[in-house]
């Protein structure tokens, strides 16, 4: 059998995939403890918030590697999908908060008895998730619409989503938005009635993650392959081109931009649950910057890329926060600059940019052809 | 106002733009036969682009009008919208999809539905892969379909660039500068291409290279200081007091 790159992708991510959704919680649940093969609960917990950043980083990378929108805004789309699914879980702590209230404490220590109206239907998950998909989805098809339509490109969409952003985040720290204020909602217990702290919960929780990225996956993939996706690139690298060529780019670009944000609510719906809080601080620069360096350091324009990135990057920062406290940004920074100087492809890039190296190596012979090179980056013009 | 003898696939009169107090176009007539091959020249700054860019709906011109066809305004319509209707731009330097293959190029500039979900569940049929081997053969291609259109050399990169126009089958093709870069021998394919597509298309070519005006032009107009100067065949052009002045006095001016 003939293994294009292609099928050996495929083969890779079934892998993965069967790895990440039947073995690891299988191992969790059945192997003793004592052995070495068990998996505990504070891995799958911590493997659970890798796979969320997986989803936020595909979303950055659909907009960024794929159409050339660099938006500093995903993080906000994730907040609010988190934000979403944290009221439902502040709704199901019922009377067994600090104050044993009916309503959510942070209310309570702000003087309010009754529950403000918009958080009444919050207390089914159904709900909360359907505002998850509209409050996102909405925002960024009002942005999208005005920003594509006034040709912002380039920096200064980047900065118009990094501004809108820390707009949201600026008013999400106000108490006055009934919202949590800089607090945000923590100390969930249950979630449809499911202790929030048992290991069952959590591996649940995880198994949910892996199907997400999974099916995610799964759209992009089948998206970029479609005449869309070709357009999409085509965006990217020559946008009068396609404008000139009779489509109207807008309305690519914004169909990108919503799906994306849907994306990132996604992620911000499962990673609430699994890491028990949600506060302004999830939409702080870093956030959205950080996301950019996972998907950089993975391989942009690649759908495998953000999710090797968002592994490596968050692996790596357990490991030093914990190794070198002080050293983690200054790791972070040598590192965006270190792949995006030498390894324009990334990690996924890696391997045909060594190839190449190898044979320019090999073949020493002045009439050498000009090796196509198999990863060519999408920013080079 | 005179009725035009014949139908004209395009119409400039009384165009005014000015950038910043720069008068780019002052009070521009252009006049265009269906079918013809037209070819515009003029020193830097006469006004040439930001003709093509009145014309594609980049620019919008503060007064005048600018018709296609019979009657279609084209002031008031965005870019996509004017090549819609059949007005096909080449850029001076060229854009292709460098991350796509050539077949794809053509593929995306194929006439055809626009549509953000009609692209999503798009299907290439064999009538469209038939019109892409055209093109391809038309432009000097064929057989490079597969190849990453960033691969190119210069001169294919400009034909290919061609070629997605054709693919669109415009009325009226605007291509700038085409021979700008490229060897005697690449100018001179080009030359015999829009000569070839001359006839089926109206053409308006903007160049500087008078050799390769003088192997396509028919009629040439000349631009000066945002309005038309002078019009004729490249010799009655060439052969004209005042291109000779303008060119000239330039000349003479640059030496101080």
């Amino acid at each position: 059998m003939q293994f294009k790159p292609r099928n050996l992708e495929l083969w890779l991510m079934v892998a993965a995939a069967l790895l990440i959704i039947v073995v690891l919680p299988c191992l969790n649940a059945f192997a003793p403890e004592t052995s070495w093969l068990h998996v505990g609960n504070f891995t799958i917990n911590l493997y659970g918030k890798y796979l969320c950043y997986a989803i936020l980083a595909i979303s950055v990378d659909i907009l960024w590697g794929y159409t050339g929108l660099l938006s500093l805004g995903q993080a906000l789309f994730f907040s609010l999908g988190g934000y979403m699914m944290g009221m439902n879980l502040m709704r199901m702590i019922g009377e067994l908060g600090q104050y044993h209230k009916p309503i959510p404490d942070f209310l309570v220590f702000l003087g309010w008895t009754r529950l403000p109206a918009f958080w009444k239907p919050f207390a089914s998950l159904p709900f909360a998730l359907i505002m998850a998909a509209l409050v996102p989805g909405l925002l960024s098809a009002v942005f999208g619409f005005f920003a594509f339509r006034s040709r912002i490109r380039g920096v200064y969409f980047s900065i118009l989503t990094q501004a809108l952003t820390y707009a949201a985040c600026l008013l999400f720290f106000r108490n006055s938005l009934l919202m949590g204020g800089n607090n945000g909602f923590t100390d969930f217990k249950f979630i449809l009635g499911h202790d929030l702290r048992s290991p069952v919960t959590q591996r649940a929780l995880f198994i949910c993650s892996g199907v997400a990225l999974l099916l995610v996956y799964g759209v992009c993939r089948w998206l970029t392959n479609t005449k869309f996706g070709k357009i999409q690139r085509a965006i990217r690298d020559s946008e009068n081109r396609v404008m000139f060529s009779g489509y109207s780019t807008a309305n690519f670009k914004l169909l990108v931009f919503v799906l994306a944000a849907l994306i990132a609510s996604l992620a911000g719906i499962l990673y609430v649950p699994q890491v028990g809080i949600i506060n302004p601080g999830e939409m702080s620069t870093e956030k959205s910057l950080e996301a950019v360096v996972w998907v950089a350091v993975g391989g942009r324009a690649t759908l495998v890329g953000p999710i090797l990135g968002a592994f490596t990057v968050n692996a790596l920062k357990s490991w030093a926060t914990r190794a070198y406290p002080d050293l983690w940004l200054i790791l972070l920074g040598t590192m965006f600059i270190f792949v995006t100087v030498f390894l324009p492809g990334g990690m996924v890039g890696l391997p045909g940019q060594l190839l190449v190296l190898k044979r320019r190596y090999f073949s020493r012979t002045p009439k050498a052809p000009p090796a196509a090179n198999p990863t060519p980056s999408p920013f080079v013009k | 106002m005179t009725t035009p003898h014949k139908s004209f696939v395009l119409m400039l009169e009384g165009v005014n733009k000015t950038f910043d107090g720069f008068k780019a176009i002052s009070d521009l007539n252009f006049y265009m036969d269906e079918g013809e091959l037209r070819t515009i020249i003029g020193p830097n700054g006469a006004g040439k682009s930001t003709l093509m860019d009145i014309i594609t709906g980049r620019t919008k011109p503060d007064t005048g009008k600018v018709e296609f066809g019979r009657d279609t305004d084209l002031t008031a319509l965005s870019e996509h919208e004017i090549n819609r209707l059949g007005i096909g731009r080449k850029f001076q330097t060229p854009s292709v999809y460098i991350h796509h293959t050539v077949f794809e190029n053509v593929l995306l500039s194929l006439k055809g539905s626009r549509g953000v979900f009609a692209a999503l569940f798009s299907r290439t049929t064999p009538a469209q892969r038939g019109r892409i081997d055209e093109v391809l053969n038309t432009i000097g291609l064929a057989g490079k379909g597969g190849r990453l259109a960033g691969s190119l050399s210069h001169g294919q990169k400009q034909w290919l660039e061609i070629g997605m126009l054709l693919a669109q089958d415009p009325k009226l093709l605007l291509v700038d500068e085409p021979a700008a870069g490229m060897t005697d021998e690449e100018t001179h394919k080009t030359g015999e291409l829009l000569l070839g597509l001359a006839g089926r298309h109206s053409i308006v070519v903007i160049e500087h290279d008078m050799a390769f005006v003088r192997q396509i032009a028919s009629k040439v107009t000349v631009l000066h200081q945002g309005s038309v100067l002078c019009e004729g065949t490249v010799d009655e052009v060439q052969n004209s007091e005042q291109v000779i002045e303008v060119y000239l006095g330039r000349k003479k001016k640059d030496k101080h």
